[in-house]
């Protein structure tokens, strides 16, 4: 059953989804922040329907589950999209969009015939470790572009104050969702207790970090990168 | 073995972004000054924040109507100076190096409190102010 706790961060996603939305057209930034203003939409619909098939099949059910599932997965390859879109940020002043777009296909492309490897393999049992495995996946593949992203943010001493800010808190959310799905599937029986809650955390913090980005920190503001890198002297 | 590999990949990444993005949090207070106000009434007028500061800064930032829009930030760096916290407490036995980092560090989230509760005071000012003008 779902407690007050969980329709908080429901109604608290949701609106805070669709701040950021307002907060992208309210600075006129819709063409430089496209793919991250079509995934927040996509965001809030994803929690209309959740709360339609909470309401109309019940937490527990089987087509809440895989909707839920399906969905996230869904959502997850729009924000690689949003990832590519940093790509794009980063390199514009290299001349490599051309580039970047071609490994972005290409990366769109394997991903989808690697998933559908692995569904032609298990059609006949799509179970829960199935989806499961499949998120963990997907996320763990946004980790590892989020890094390579911070890297070259790193690299090429990029002092952009908003862009690092949202890179890094994509990169908080794709490493603790990624974790907690790898934690489900060593120790399942973790998910009821404590596991559960990480996503829907997850799915708060990350419209909660990218509003107050963009509400705070304007785009001429500028930050050291060096200053961010923890060393111990 | 795939999600054992996935699960600890995962929590050393996840640390070195939540640790980067405070001390970006925390970058952008620490080029503003604070006021002779805060430093009066939080008891430093006299000296620089200290690492120890933080905790009775952020119970002083408590006490001050809420502006709306920091308290995922204050929240963030508070989860951030605990795991400083554990940070220097191992590292006292494990690896002293450690020790004057995790220090500017907490010093870094105390200046942060500080200002934090700065604009919070200067934000209870401003209402006063309102509701007097309003009754006048």
């Amino acid at each position: 059953m779902l407690g007050p706790f969980d329709y908080a961060l429901w109604i608290v996603g949701f609106l805070v989804e669709i701040g950021v939305v307002v907060c992208v057209f309210y600075r006129r930034d819709l063409l430089r922040y496209l793919p991250l203003t079509i995934y927040m939409l996509c965001a809030a619909f994803v929690n209309c329907g959740q709360y339609f098939y909470v309401q109309h099949f019940g937490f527990t059910s089987q087509q809440y589950f895989y909707y839920y599932y399906y969905t996230e997965s869904l959502l997850t390859i729009l924000l690689f999209w949003t990832i590519i879109q940093f790509y794009q940020q980063m390199f514009r002043e290299m001349n490599v969009t051309r580039y970047i777009r071609g490994a972005a296909v290409l990366l769109l492309l394997s991903t989808a015939l690697f998933s559908y490897v692995v569904v032609h393999e298990n059609r006949s049992h799509l179970t829960t470790h199935f989806v499961v495995e499949l998120g963990q996946n997907l996320h763990f593949v946004g980790m590892v572009l989020t890094y390579l992203l911070w890297g070259a943010i790193l690299k090429l001493r990029e002092t952009r104050t908003r862009l690092i800010q949202m890179v890094l808190a994509l990169g908080v959310y794709f490493s603790a969702t990624a974790c907690t799905y790898a934690l489900r599937n060593l120790f399942p029986v973790l998910q009821p207790a404590v596991l559960r809650w990480v996503p829907p955390i997850m799915g708060v913090w990350l419209p909660i970090a990218w509003a107050y980005t963009f509400a705070k920190v304007s785009e001429d503001s500028r930050l050291a990168t060096a200053r961010l890198v923890a060393r111990a002297r | 073995m795939a999600a054992a590999l996935i699960c600890v990949i995962s929590v050393a990444v996840f640390l070195q972004f939540f640790v980067s993005y405070c001390r970006s949090v925390l970058a952008v207070s620490r080029k503003v000054e604070l006021s002779d106000r805060v430093r009066e009434v939080s008891g430093i007028a006299n000296r620089s924040v200290g690492a120890e500061d933080f905790s009775r800064l952020v119970q002083l930032v408590r006490l001050c109507p809420e502006q709306g829009d920091d308290e995922t930030e204050i929240r963030a760096v508070g989860a951030y100076y605990g795991l400083l916290r554990i940070i220097k407490y191992f590292s006292t036995f494990l690896i002293p190096g450690f020790g004057p980092w995790t220090e500017r560090e907490r010093r870094s989230c105390s200046h942060f409190a500080a200002v934090a509760l700065d604009r919070r005071i200067s934000y209870s000012r401003d209402l006063f102010t309102q509701q007097v003008a309003d009754r006048t």
